[in-house]
C-alpha cells in the first residue's frame, strides 16, 4: 500500500476546499464505516475514537446472536450420524437476514452508524457459525454417513447462498419501489 | 451458567473477528475476502481441536471456547454475503473460489486439528 501521508493533498484533511474522497457507496467491500479511508492519517484517528463503541456494540450483538444460536441448537439437537438441522437452519436464517439487512442499510434507508456493527457484524456474525458446520461435517465423515457429510456440506452452501439471494431480492422488491416512484 | 459462558465466549469472539477482518483486509489489494477466510479457518482449527479433546475437556470449556468463542469468531452470513457480492460484481471465478477454498480449508482444518489432538489425548 502506498504511504498516503507523504502525498500532497492528502496530508491536510481539514482544508475546507479539498474535495471529498471518492467513495462508491455501493461498494460493500469497503470497511464497515465506508466514510473512513484507512489510507488517510486523520481518518485513522477518527477510527480510533469511535472504535471502542463499535467494538462494544459488536461484542453485545455477538453475545446475543450466540445465545440465539445456542437456543436453536438446544431446540433441534443433532444426533450422531444424522443431518445437523439446528446449524443448517441457523446458518440459512442468518444468511437470509444479512441479505435483508444489507439492502435496507445501503439501498432503502440511511441508518444509525452502529446499526450494521450491532446487527450485521455482531448479531448475525455471532448467530451463524462456520466452525460448527466444519466440525459437524467432519463428524459425519464416518463409515455409513459419508454421503450425508457431503450432502450437509453442499446443502448448507447452496441454502446459504439462495437465502442471501432471497433476502436481497425480496427486500429490493418491497423496499426500493416507493423511492423510485418519487423520482421523475 | 452455560448461557453465561456461551455469551462470554461470543463477547470475545465477535469483536476479534471484526478486528482480524480489518487487519487482514487492510493488508492486501485483491477483491478476495481473506479476512473472513482467516477467522473461519482459525475457528475451525480451534473447534476441531476442542472436539478432538472430547470428554477430556469440561463442558464449561466447550460452552465458552467452542459454542461461544469459535461460534462467534466464525461466520456463515458474512461468508455467503461476500460470495454473493463477488458474483453480483461478475467476479464469478473469485466467488466460486471463495466457496471452494473456504469450505475445503475449513473442513480440512477441522479434520486435521481433530485428528492431531485426538491422537494425543
Amino acid at each position: 500500500m502506498p504511504d498516503a501521508d507523504h502525498q500532497p493533498g492528502l496530508t491536510d484533511q481539514r482544508d475546507p476546499v479539498a474535495p471529498p474522497d471518492p467513495i462508491d457507496p455501493q461498494d460493500l467491500t469497503e470497511p464497515i464505516d465506508p466514510d473512513v479511508d484507512l489510507r488517510v492519517r486523520s481518518h485513522r484517528g477518527e477510527l480510533r475514537q469511535g472504535q471502542a463503541l463499535v467494538l462494544a456494540v459488536i461484542a453485545l450483538g455477538g453475545g446475543l446472536g450466540a445465545l440465539a444460536r445456542y437456543g436453536l441448537a438446544a431446540a433441534l439437537p443433532t444426533l450422531p450420524g444424522r443431518f445437523p438441522w439446528g446449524t443448517f437452519l441457523t446458518n440459512a436464517a442468518g444468511c437470509f437476514l444479512i441479505g435483508v439487512l444489507m439492502v435496507v442499510l445501503t439501498e432503502v434507508r440511511s441508518a444509525h452508524r452502529l446499526t450494521r456493527p450491532f446487527l450485521g457484524v455482531g448479531f448475525l456474525g455471532g448467530f451463524t457459525t462456520f466452525s460448527t458446520y466444519a466440525v459437524e461435517t467432519r463428524g459425519l465423515l464416518q463409515p455409513g454417513s459419508v454421503p450425508l457429510a457431503f450432502g450437509y456440506l453442499g446443502a448448507t452452501v447452496v441454502a446459504a447462498l439462495l437465502a442471501v439471494l432471497a433476502g436481497v431480492a425480496l427486500t429490493r422488491a418491497v423496499g426500493v419501489r416507493p423511492e423510485r416512484t418519487v423520482r421523475p | 451458567m452455560t448461557l453465561l459462558l456461551v455469551f462470554a465466549g461470543a463477547v470475545l469472539g465477535a469483536p476479534l473477528r471484526y478486528l482480524t477482518d480489518r487487519a487482514v483486509q487492510a493488508r492486501h489489494e485483491t477483491e478476495f475476502p481473506w479476512g473472513t477466510f482467516t477467522v473461519n479457518l482459525v475457528g475451525c482449527l480451534i473447534l476441531g481441536s476442542l472436539a478432538g479433546a472430547g470428554s477430556a475437556l469440561p463442558s464449561a470449556v466447550l460452552a465458552f471456547a467452542g459454542t461461544g468463542f469459535c461460534g462467534a469468531l466464525t461466520t456463515y452470513s458474512t461468508f455467503s454475503y461476500e460470495t454473493f457480492r463477488l458474483a453480483e460484481r461478475k467476479a464469478y471465478l473469485a466467488a466460486v473460489m471463495n466457496v471452494v477454498v473456504s469450505v475445503a480449508a475449513g473442513v480440512g482444518g477441522a479434520l486435521f486439528a481433530y485428528t492431531t489432538v485426538h491422537s494425543l489425548v
